[in-house]
C-alpha cells in the first residue's frame, strides 16, 4: 500500500470537487474492495475521501412508485428491507447470494456497482493486464480463463463484472443518480452505466473522475416471479460462474439478465423477447455473439441450462 | 526404549484416561486467543521490525541485477537483504528447491529479497520498489507434455514393484478395465500462513515459527544460514494447521533470521497468502493409469497401477501407487512411477501423500470394475480383501479389518437403498451414493520426551513434539496421566521447543502414536526412578490415585518426588516389526451427493467414515481429525485445483478466493465410527495413525456417488460442473 492522505467528506459537492481535483483521488465507502486492491497496489490512490459521513443510507419511496436507495445503504440492509423483499425479491436474493454476512454489513450500494473484476491476472501485479496497466497485454487470453467472460469480450480483455447485485439492478432497469464535480445532477440508466472492455478495459463505467453516486433508483415494481440463480463450484462464498436474474410474468414473458458472462451485467432486449419461447431461444439470443475461450465454452451450455431451470421454477 | 516385540499388557490398558473422550486441554487457550501463534509473540518492550518478502516474478532464469536503492531509502526501511547479497547457500536437506541465496530462479515467487522496516505497511510498500533484471529461461510447466520424457527415479524411491505375471493374466482375464485418471496440483491452504519471528542475542538466535518438525527445521536452518545448530533456539508451541506444508524449513524463518541480523532488531516475517501457493510446496498433480483384470466371479487376477508426476530437478515422486501394492488381492501385479521435470514450485508432501491422490484414482477404478462385473462395489472389495502383503505373501498385516469397516458402514449408511446410476431424484437433485475404501500406512518415527515430577505431585512433560491443531497436547497429557496414575489436571505439557527432547514431530499420521510412545518410554523411566528412590521393587509397583504403591506401602507422588523432584527421559525407537508385519490403517467412506440436474453442481448431503486404526487415544480429537480430513476430501473431489498457467509457469489462482476449499455450506452431516480394536504390533500404545486415514478415499467415494447420481463418469479431478453438464438430461 502506498502512502495516501485522507479526509472525511463534508458534503456531496465538496467530496465530488475534492475527488475531481486529483486524478489519483478516490472515494471510500465500505472499503471492502478498494482496500484489498490498495494492499496489492492494484489501486494506488494518493488521497482518500471517506464518504461514510454523508448519510445517504436510507431507502425511500419515489413519487413514481419506485424506490430510491441511498448510495451508502449497506448490502445487508438493502437485502432485508421489507419493500425490497416484497416488490423486488430479485434484488434481495441477488444480494444474499453474494460475499458473506460480514462483507455485506460493510458493502454499500454504490461500492457494489463499482467493484472491480476478479480476473486472477488482474490481481497479480507481475502479470500483464490491460485493465490494471493499459497496453501491457492480456494474460487471461490463452491462459486461465475458466471464470471469465464469453460475450462482449474484446482482444484486450475478457474479464467479467463480478457483482450479483448489479445483475438484479440490470433486470430491474435501475437508474444510477450522480452528482458531477461541477455540481450538476445526472441520471444514468444501468444499461449504460458499465462499459464493455473494447480497447480501454481500464475504463469500466461512464462516470467521470470525481462523479459521485448518490442513489440508485428502482422504477415502480413490475410484479412477476423474481428468481436469482447463482451457479458456482462451492455452495457459498464464491463468485458466480454464471448467474441468472429473471423476472417472469404469469404469461411466460419477462426479463432476464446474466452475470459471470460479460464485463457488465448482460441483458439484451432481443433475448427478453424470446423468453416465452423458453430457455433455448432466449439463451441463443442472449449469447448470440459469444466468443468463449476453450476453458469457458461450457458457460454457453450452462447459461441455457440454468435459464431452463429458472423458467421451470417460475412455471412450477 | 526399543519397541521390538508386540506389546503385552501395560499401564495404558487401564484406559482410565487414555481412550477417554476428553476435550482438548489447550482448547480454552485457543478459544480465548491466549494460545500464541508464531506471529503473535509480542512483547511491548521489544521494538520489532517487520520483514516483507519479494518473490521472483518469473518462473525460471537468472537474476542479472537488482536495484534496491528506492526500497532502501523508502520511509521506515531498516534493511534490504537480497538473494544476491547473501550469495549461494547450501540447501536444507529436506528442501528440493533452494529457499534463498544466489542468482538462480527455480520457480515463480521464489524469495529473492526481504525488506525490513519499522512497520509492516512500510515494508510492504518498499518491497514493491525493488527492481529486478532477469534473464528469462524456458521451462517445463505442463505435466501432460513433460510425462513423455519422464524418467524412472532412483531405486531409493521404490519406483517399480511386480509379482506374478501381470501382462499374461490381464490378457486372459474375463473382465478387464484400462483407464486413466488425473489429479490436480493441490495446496495445503492451512489457515495460519507461514510466519516467523527471529531475535538475535549475540551469536545465538531464537526463532518463533510455525513448524511441524522442530528438529528438521533447526538442522536445515543451520545448514542454510551456516550457523551452528546449537546456536538456534526454535519455538513452535501452537500451529494453525500445516497439512505437510510446514514439514520442511520455509523461507519465512530464513528471511526473519537474515532480516534480524541486518536490521539488528527482532524481525517478524509472514508469507503473504499467494506465497503459500507459489513459494512453498504443494501436492503435485498426477496422471494415473490403472488396469484391472478379474474372473467373472469377481476375483481380481491382475492389477497394475502406473503414475506420472512432476517436480523440480532432484525432486521426488508423488507415490500414488503406494496403496495399490497392498490394498487388494491378486496374484499378478505391477506398479510403476515415473518422474517428469517441471519448473513449477516444489512438489512435496501434503496430508496422506501418495495414498490421497492414489486412492482418488484406484477407488474409482474399483467402482468401475464392480459395475463391469455386475457386482455391488462393497461386495467386490470384500471379496478381494487380503490379510497378507499381496506382493510378499509371507508378510502378514499386523491387523487389518477393512472388511469390518465396509460391512458396518454399509449397514449404518443403508447402503442397500442405493439406486442404479441416474435413477434417483429429489426435486432438481439427482441423488447418488458412493463408497470407497480408506487405506493409509502406519508409520513410526523415533520420539523422545522428558517427564518431570515435582514436589507438588505435578508431572510436566517436555518434548519437541508439535500440535498442529491435532490434539497432541491432550493425548500426551492423557498418556502421562495414565502412566503415573494421576488425574489430567496434575499433568502439564510443554511442546514445540528445541530445548526439549527430539520427538517424531507431526506428519504422515505418525505423530500421535510415535510421540505418545516416546512419552510412555519416558514415563517408564520416571516410574523406575520413583520406585528406586523409594526402594520399591519396580515389578509390583502400582501408580494409582496420585500414589505409588508396592505391597502394603503407599506413598503420595508429591512426597516421592522429594525437594529436587525426579526426572525420566527416554526416546522410543523401533525394531523390525514394521518389516516383518505390514502395518496399515483402514476405513470405508460412504457418501450421498445431489447433482443439480440443470447446472451440474454437486453438493454433498451426508458422509460416513468407519475407521480401523488401532486404539483410539481420544475419540474427540480423533473424530476432529477425521471430519477435518473428510472436509479436505470434499474439496479435493469438488473444487480444489491449482490452475497452472503453462505459458508463464505458475499457479494462477494463488489466493483463497481462487483456490476454493470447502466452506461450511459445503459440509453436511458427517458421521465417524471407530472400530473397537488395538494393534499390539504398532507400539505400547497399541494405536495407529488416524489423521490422514480420514482423507484417503473420500474424494473417490464422492466421485462414485456423483456417477451413481448422474450416470456421468468423470476421471479427472476436481469434478466440477463443466465436466458433468454435457452428460446430464436435457432441460426443457
Ligand atoms: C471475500 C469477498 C467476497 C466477495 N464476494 C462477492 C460476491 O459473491 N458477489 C458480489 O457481488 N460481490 C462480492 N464481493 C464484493 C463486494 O460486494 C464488494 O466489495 C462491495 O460491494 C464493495 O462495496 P464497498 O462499499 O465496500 O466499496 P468500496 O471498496 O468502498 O469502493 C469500491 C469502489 O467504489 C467507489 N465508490 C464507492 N462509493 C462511491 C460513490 N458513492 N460514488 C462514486 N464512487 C464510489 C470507490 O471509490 C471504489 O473505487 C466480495 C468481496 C470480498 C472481499
Ligand atoms: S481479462 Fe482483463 S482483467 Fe484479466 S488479464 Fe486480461 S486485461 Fe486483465
Amino acid at each position: 500500500m502506498r502512502v495516501f492522505t485522507y479526509e472525511r467528506a463534508s458534503s456531496i459537492e465538496a467530496a465530488a470537487r475534492a475527488a475531481a481535483s486529483s486524478p489519483t483521488a478516490k472515494f471510500i465507502a465500505g472499503g471492502t474492495n478498494l482496500l484489498d486492491l490498495m494492499k496489492l497496489e492494484i489501486e494506488a490512490p494518493t488521497h482518500l475521501i471517506d464518504i461514510n459521513t454523508l448519510g445517504l443510507d436510507t431507502i425511500e419511496k419515489t413519487p413514481e412508485g419506485g424506490l430510491r436507495i441511498g448510495a451508502l445503504v449497506r448490502n445487508t440492509d438493502l437485502a432485508a428491507n421489507d419493500i425490497v423483499r416484497r416488490d423486488y425479491g430479485l434484488l434481495s436474493r441477488a444480494l444474499l447470494a453474494g460475499a458473506s454476512g460480514q462483507l455485506r454489513n460493510k458493502a454499500t450500494t454504490a461500492g457494489n456497482l463499482l467493484q472491480r473484476t476478479r480476473c486472477p491476472y488482474f490481481y497479480d501485479t507481475n502479470q500483464p493486464c490491460n485493465k490494471r496497466q493499459p497496453g501491457s497485454g492480456c494474460s487471461a487470453i490463452g491462459g486461465f480463463s475458466r471464470q471469465l467472460g464469453i460475450v462482449g469480450v474484446s482482444d484486450a480483455c475478457i474479464a467479467t463484472h463480478p457483482s450479483d447485485m448489479a445483475v438484479a439492478m440490470r433486470a430491474l432497469d435501475a437508474v444510477v443518480e450522480t452528482v458531477k464535480p461541477d455540481g450538476r445532477r445526472h441520471a444514468i440508466p444501468i444499461a449504460e452505466f458499465h462499459r464493455l472492455p473494447g480497447d480501454t478495459p481500464h475504463l469500466e463505467t461512464v462516470l467521470e473522475q470525481g462523479e459521485f453516486i448518490t442513489a440508485v433508483v428502482l422504477p415502480a415494481p413490475i410484479g412477476g416471479r423474481h428468481i436469482y440463480r447463482k451457479v458456482r463450484d462451492r455452495a457459498s462464498y464464491a463468485f458466480a460462474l454464471v448467474s441468472i436474474g429473471a423476472v417472469i410474468q404469469p404469461d411466460g414473458t419477462g426479463r432476464v439478465a446474466a452475470g459471470g458472462v460479460a464485463h457488465k451485467p448482460w441483458r439484451l432486449e432481443a433475448a427478453d423477447a424470446e423468453l416465452a419461447k423458453g430457455a433455448k431461444a432466449t439463451s441463443a439470443a442472449l449469447l448470440a455473439d459469444a466468443r468463449p475461450t476453450e476453458q469457458n465454452r461450457f458457460k454457453i451450455d450452462l447459461v441455457e441450462r440454468t435459464l431452463g431451470s429458472v423458467i421451470a421454477e417460475a412455471r412450477g | 526404549m526399543k519397541f521390538d516385540t508386540p506389546a503385552t499388557t501395560n499401564p495404558i490398558d487401564q484406559l482410565k484416561v487414555v481412550g477417554q473422550p476428553i476435550h482438548r486441554i489447550d482448547g480454552q487457550l485457543k478459544t480465548t486467543g491466549r494460545a500464541k501463534y508464531a506471529y503473535e509473540w509480542h512483547d511491548t518492550q521489544i521494538p520489532y521490525a517487520y520483514g516483507y518478502p519479494v518473490g521472483a516474478s518469473i518462473a525460471k532464469g537468472r537474476i542479472r541485477s537488482m536495484d534496491v536503492a528506492a526500497a532502501q531509502t523508502a520511509p521506515g526501511v531498516l534493511a534490504v537483504v537480497t538473494t544476491l547479497s547473501v550469495g549461494d547457500r547450501e540447501k536444507g536437506k529436506f528442501n528440493t528447491a533452494k529457499l534463498f541465496g544466489g542468482d538462480e530462479v527455480q520457480h515463480y515467487h521464489q524469495a529473492i529479497a526481504v525488506v525490513v522496516a519499522e512497520t509492516f505497511e512500510q515494508a510492504r510498500a518498499a518491497a514493491a520498489l525493488v527492481k529486478v533484471d532477469y534473464a528469462v529461461e524456458a521451462g517445463a510447466f505442463d505435466l501432460k507434455e513433460a510425462m513423455k520424457t519422464a524418467e524412472k527415479p532412483a531405486e531409493s524411491q521404490q519406483p517399480d514393484t511386480a509379482a506374478g505375471n501381470f501382462d499374461d493374466a490381464f490378457a486372459s482375464a474375463a473382465v478387464t478395465l484400462d483407464e486413466t485418471y488425473t489429479t490436480p496440483d493441490q495446496s495445503h491452504a492451512m489457515m495460519e500462513p507461514h510466519a516467523s519471528i527471529a531475535a538475535w542475542n549475540g551469536d545465538e538466535v531464537t526463532v518463533w515459527t510455525s513448524s511441524q518438525m522442530i528438529d528438521w527445521w533447526r538442522s536445515d536452518l543451520a545448514t542454510t544460514l551456516d550457523i551452528d545448530k546449537e546456536k538456534i533456539h526454535l519455538m513452535s508451541p501452537f500451529i494453525g494447521g500445516g497439512f505437510g506444508g510446514k514439514l520442511f524449513l520455509r523461507v519465512d524463518a530464513v528471511l526473519a533470521v537474515l532480516g534480524a541480523r541486518a536490521a539488528k532488531r527482532p524481525v517478524k516475517v509472514a508469507l503473504p497468502r499467494p506465497f503459500m501457493i507459489n513459494n512453498t510446496t504443494h501436492r503435485p498433480a498426477t496422471i494415473q493409469r490403472i488396469r484391472i483384470g478379474a474372473e467373472r466371479d469377481g476375483k481380481i487376477t491382475a492389477i497394475a497401477h502406473e503414475s506420472w508426476s512432476g517436480d523440480q530437478p532432484g525432486g521426488q515422486l508423488e507415490t500414488a501407487v503406494a496403496q495399490t501394492r497392498l490394498l487388494y488381492a491378486g496374484a499378478n501385479r505391477m506398479t510403476a512411477m515415473r518422474l517428469a521435470t517441471l519448473h513449477l514450485p516444489e512438489g512435496n508432501a501434503m496430508r496422506a501423500p501418495g495414498e490421497a491422490p492414489g486412492l482418488m484414482a484406484l477407488e474409482i477404478a474399483i467402482d468401475e470394475m464392480a459395475e463391469k462385473l455386475g457386482m455391488d462395489p462393497v461386495q467386490f472389495r470384500i471379496l478381494n480383501d487380503t490379510q497378507v502383503d499381496p506382493e510378499k505373501p509371507q508378510r502378514p498385516f499386523s491387523h487389518r479389518d477393512l472388511v469390518g469397516c465396509l460391512k458396518l458402514g454399509a449397514e449404518r449408511f443403508s447402503w442397500d437403498s442405493r439406486g442404479r446410476p441416474g435413477a434417483r431424484r429429489d426435486g432438481n437433485w439427482l441423488i447418488g451414493h458412493g463408497v470407497a475404501a480408506a487405506f493409509r500406512n502406519n508409520l513410526v518415527l523415533p520420539s523422545g520426551a522428558r517427564v518431570r515430577l515435582n514436589r507438588e505431585g505435578i508431572v510436566t512433560v517436555e518434548t519437541d513434539m508439535t500440535d498442529i491443531g491435532t490434539g497432541s497436547y491432550t493425548i500426551i497429557a492423557q498418556t502421562a496421566a495414565e502412566m503415573l496414575g494421576l488425574p489430567l489436571d496434575k499433568v502439564a505439557v510443554h511442546l514445540g521447543d528445541s530445548r526439549f527432547p527430539v520427538s517424531a514431530g507431526s506428519g504422515g499420521q505418525f505423530g500421535a502414536n510415535s510421540s505418545t510412545s516416546g512419552v510412555y518410554a519416558a514415563c517408564v523411566k520416571l516410574r523406575e526412578a520413583i520406585a528406586a528412590k523409594l526402594g520399591f521393587n519396580s515389578a509390583d509397583v502400582v501408580f494409582e490415585n496420585g500414589e505409588v504403591r508396592s505391597g502394603n506401602r503407599s506413598v503420595p507422588l508429591s512426597q516421592a518426588a522429594g525437594e529436587q523432584g525426579l526426572v525420566g527421559e527416554d526416546t522410543m525407537t523401533w525394531g523390525d516389526l514394521t518389516e516383518t508385519h505390514q502395518q496399515s490403517t483402514f476405513g470405508a467412506h460412504f457418501v450421498e451427493v445431489g447433482v443439480d440436474v440443470a447446472t451440474g453442481e454437486s453438493r454433498i448431503r451426508r458422509m460416513l467414515a468407519v475407521c480401523a486404526a488401532g486404539r483410539i487415544l481420544n475419540p474427540i480429537t480423533a473424530r476432529s481429525q477425521v471430519i477435518g480430513a473428510m472436509t479436505m476430501g470434499a474439496g479435493g473431489a469438488l473444487s480444489e485445483e491449482l490452475a497452472v498457467d503453462t505459458r508463464r509457469g505458475f499457479f494462477v489462482n494463488h489466493d483463497l478466493a481462487g483456490y476454493e476449499v470447502p466452506v461450511h455450506a459445503d459440509i453436511p452431516h458427517q458421521e465417524v465410527i471407530f472400530m473397537d480394536e488395538t494393534d499390539p504390533m504398532s507400539s505400547p500404545m497399541k494405536a495407529k495413525g488416524v489423521g490422514e486415514l480420514g482423507l484417503c478415499g473420500v474424494a473417490a467415494a464422492i466421485a462414485n456417488a456423483i456417477y451413481n447420481a448422474s450416470g456421468v463418469r468423470v476421471r479427472s479431478y476436481p469434478i466440477t460442473l463443466d465436466k458433468l453438464i454435457g452428460g446430464l438430461p436435457e432441460i426443457a
